[in-house]
């Protein structure tokens, strides 16, 4: 059968289980890219009412924390260089952004990976460089070959501030905590090439709900979202891997065994998750010179976040991007307050940007 | 011998600031690397401005856009063939026939001549396809480093016949959306090669002048054609949401009718860029009244610049208690706003 033949019968086995439920099934992805994709590609639009999809922490911008944020603001204040993923580029500090620091003079340079910032270093000796690195296991590796690659060159012009994060102690942080009621998840593709399925293997059973790793075409997403489906009514408390054809059981060992030479586990400060044991990657002792925070005295600072943003609540699916009463008033795209706002992977984005004027009619539906 | 030393005094390697200055090298510059390469009767006289004689009843379109792209030459084009292009679209997206081009030049000091002939041998080669002029000029040198190589400014004046009246006011629902070919071929040209230079991209820019793609579209099917829009910067997505909030009217465009080539959309992809946000050079969305857009295929496939031209989609009326908007009807048949992109186009982290 033809896959366009195939979507329809997915969206019907997912109505006919959502109608046996007579409350709301909540299924989370825990992924931007997922996030993206489905409203790109309408799939909301296509899904009964009580069925929600929520967007979990898998946003690298939205979890990073609101005093890592200003741990790189204050780096872009010194006469360096400061290298960022052009998604860094707009969230708000506690006073401007890499983008308003680069307007006022700061040298701010967008960069595609993390061994572009070490080139660089390496063409122009008298400038200093430093590599913003943010991101899950998908980005950390590029830091750890940078790494590997500045100290290979003996650079002493470049370091990184490095904020990278674990995904799987975040999961277990999120599902633990039992605040949000969720019956099925959709496990990142991405981040599941680089760690392999077996890291997930013990969290179906244990947090009591099925689990699907699934790629990013809106058809394998919808697929995903199907099988979800089924099993949770079933209640199938399984993990399946939807998308074997990159995600292998064992991942990458090439990426895990860079991430083990040049980091070590520590403890991270999510948004939304609070601090995690184990959840960030630091950089080993060994690769202290490269340290940003210890090259120019950068000592961790509290974040201070806007009072009134829901990002932290968003990013564990407490509350939806309507419910908060910043958005789409005080915080547009173009204006954001909060990093979900920001990052094209954010919630509130993607909410605001496929998805407002069905907020709009909902609301007035209500009234 | 004299000769060949005269040659290499005349014509330097690089610009200097004194090519601006206005005095006998900036004659030089003019007569042996710009007029050769541009000049035509009326340019020639190198009067202060050029006159130009209006057809009775017609009115005049007046155009104006700087071109500072980066890298100044990438697959399919540079910033002179752009420059031509752009200006001879925005005329004749209001139904102008282009008259005659003003063409303001800023190099760089230091900067190439031989990169300046090959942007006024693009503007020259993009003239003569467009049937355009360019008919007075500019030139000005800025300091190293106050400018990036060379950016261009042109303008234009387009003479628009009696009785044409492409405007947003009168997309009614029901009407016609169609596209002359495959889009965001420029943004991912210019994007590769100024993010990815070592990567040998196959994807060439589409610019390229429509003035005669769209007046054999306005002169065949004249009243049925509305509105017309070149979707450059902001790209399908931008033109989507402007319209729509323009006519009052609901814009909808089907995925699966608009064309994007393989290789664009995996360098989308790959940058983080959705297609329909991404500029274009050589295409036009033209709203026409629905029973005419048989017709306006049909006239379109006929032009080189048309060969791939399709129907995208169509205006609907707005339900109650919504706002005018554009969406997107997606390919595995959900909907979704089409809204347009906020500012740089950011690539994402993974």
């Amino acid at each position: 059968m033809r896959l366009a033949e195939k979507i329809p019968l997915w969206l019907d086995l997912i109505a006919a289980v959502a109608e046996r439920r007579d409350d709301t099934v909540r299924l989370m992805e825990v992924c931007g890219t997922h996030t993206m994709s489905i409203f790109r590609s309408g799939i909301p639009s296509l899904l009964p009412d009580n069925l929600k999809l929520l967007s979990g922490p898998g946003c690298p911008v939205c979890v990073t924390s609101q005093g890592d944020i200003d741990r790189i603001l204050a780096v872009a204040q010194l006469p360096v260089v400061t290298c960022s993923y052009g998604d860094m580029l707009r969230v708000p500090g506690q006073d401007g952004s890499l983008e308003s620091a680069r307007a006022k003079g700061s040298d701010v340079c967008v960069v595609y990976s993390a061994l572009d910032s070490v080139r660089m270093a390496q063409a122009q000796p008298t400038r200093e460089f430093v590599f913003a690195a943010v991101g899950f296991e998908t980005t950390a590796p590029a830091t750890a070959a940078a790494v590997l690659e500045a100290r290979r060159l003996k650079l002493r012009n470049w370091s990184v501030m490095c904020s990278h994060k674990r995904v799987v102690p975040a999961l277990h942080a999120l599902f633990a905590a039992d605040t949000t009621r969720i019956d099925g998840i959709l496990l990142p593709g991405h981040v599941s090439v680089i760690l392999g399925s077996n890291v997930y293997r013990a969290l179906p059973s244990l947090y009591d709900f099925p689990m699907v790793i699934a790629g990013f075409e809106d058809w394998q997403i919808v697929e995903a979202v199907a099988r979800l489906m089924e099993l949770a009514a079933g209640r199938q408390m399984v993990l399946e891997n939807m998308y074997p054809e990159v995600v292998t059981p064992e991942g990458s060992i090439h990426a895990q065994q860079l991430l083990r030479v040049v980091f070590q586990l520590g403890d991270a400060e999510w948004r939304g998750l609070g601090n995690i044991p184990d959840s960030g990657l630091i950089l080993a002792p060994a690769f202290d010179d490269f340290d940003a925070g210890r090259r120019y005295g950068v000592r961790p600072i509290e974040g201070r976040e806007h009072p009134a943003c829901r990002c932290g609540e968003i990013i564990t699916g407490l509350v939806q991007p309507s419910d908060c009463k910043l958005f789409g008033t005080a915080c547009t795209p173009v204006h954001p307050l909060g990093p979900c706002m920001v990052s094209s992977e954010g919630t509130c984005q993607a909410w605001f940007k496929y998805h407002r004027h069905e907020v709009a009619k909902r609301e007035a539906a209500k009234l | 011998m004299k000769t060949l030393a005269h040659a290499a005094l005349a014509l330097p390697t690089h610009i200097s600031l004194a090519h601006g200055g206005g005095g006998q090298l900036t004659d030089d510059l003019i007569r042996d690397t710009i007029l050769p390469r541009i000049g035509n009767d009326t340019l020639n006289e190198l009067m202060d401005s050029a006159i130009l004689d209006v057809p009775a009843g017609h009115r005049i379109a007046f155009s104006v856009d700087g071109y500072v792209v980066h890298p100044t030459c990438f697959p399919g084009g540079d910033v002179g063939r752009l420059a031509i292009c752009g200006t001879v679209n925005d005329l004749a997206v209001v139904g102008g026939r282009p008259a005659g081009i003003a063409l303001g030049v800023i190099a760089e000091e230091g900067c190439r001549r031989d990169l300046l002939e090959r942007v006024l041998d693009s503007a020259g080669e993009a003239a003569r396809e467009a049937g355009v002029f360019v008919v007075t000029g500019d030139t000005k040198v800025v300091g190293r480093g106050a400018g990036d190589g060379i950016y261009l400014t042109s303008a234009g004046v387009g003479f628009v016949p009696h009785g044409r009246n492409l405007r947003a006011a009168r997309v009614q629902p029901g009407d016609a959306i169609l596209i002359n070919g495959p889009i965001a071929d420029h943004g991912l040209s210019v994007m590769l090669a100024r993010e990815m230079p070592e990567l040998e991209s196959a994807i060439e820019s589409d610019a390229a002048p429509l003035n005669h793609l769209i007046e054999d579209l306005l002169s065949e099917l004249r009243d049925d054609v509305v509105f017309l829009r070149d979707p450059t910067r902001s790209g399908l997505a931008g033109v989507g949401a402007d319209l729509a909030v323009a006519c009052g009217h609901r814009v909808v465009f089907e995925e699966e009718r608009i064309p994007v080539r393989p290789s664009t959309r995996h360098a989308a992809n790959l940058l983080g860029l959705d297609p329909l946000e991404v500029a274009n050079e050589g295409k036009v969305v033209a709203v026409v009244r629905a029973t005419a857009s048989d017709h306006a295929l049909a006239v379109w496939r006929e032009h080189p610049r048309g060969r791939e031209a399709c129907l995208i989609g169509h205006v609907e009326s707005v339900p109650a208690q919504m706002p005018p908007r554009c969406e997107l009807f997606t390919r595995i048949g959900g909907r979704r706003l089409l809204a347009k992109p906020y500012g740089e186009q950011l690539p994402r982290i993974c």
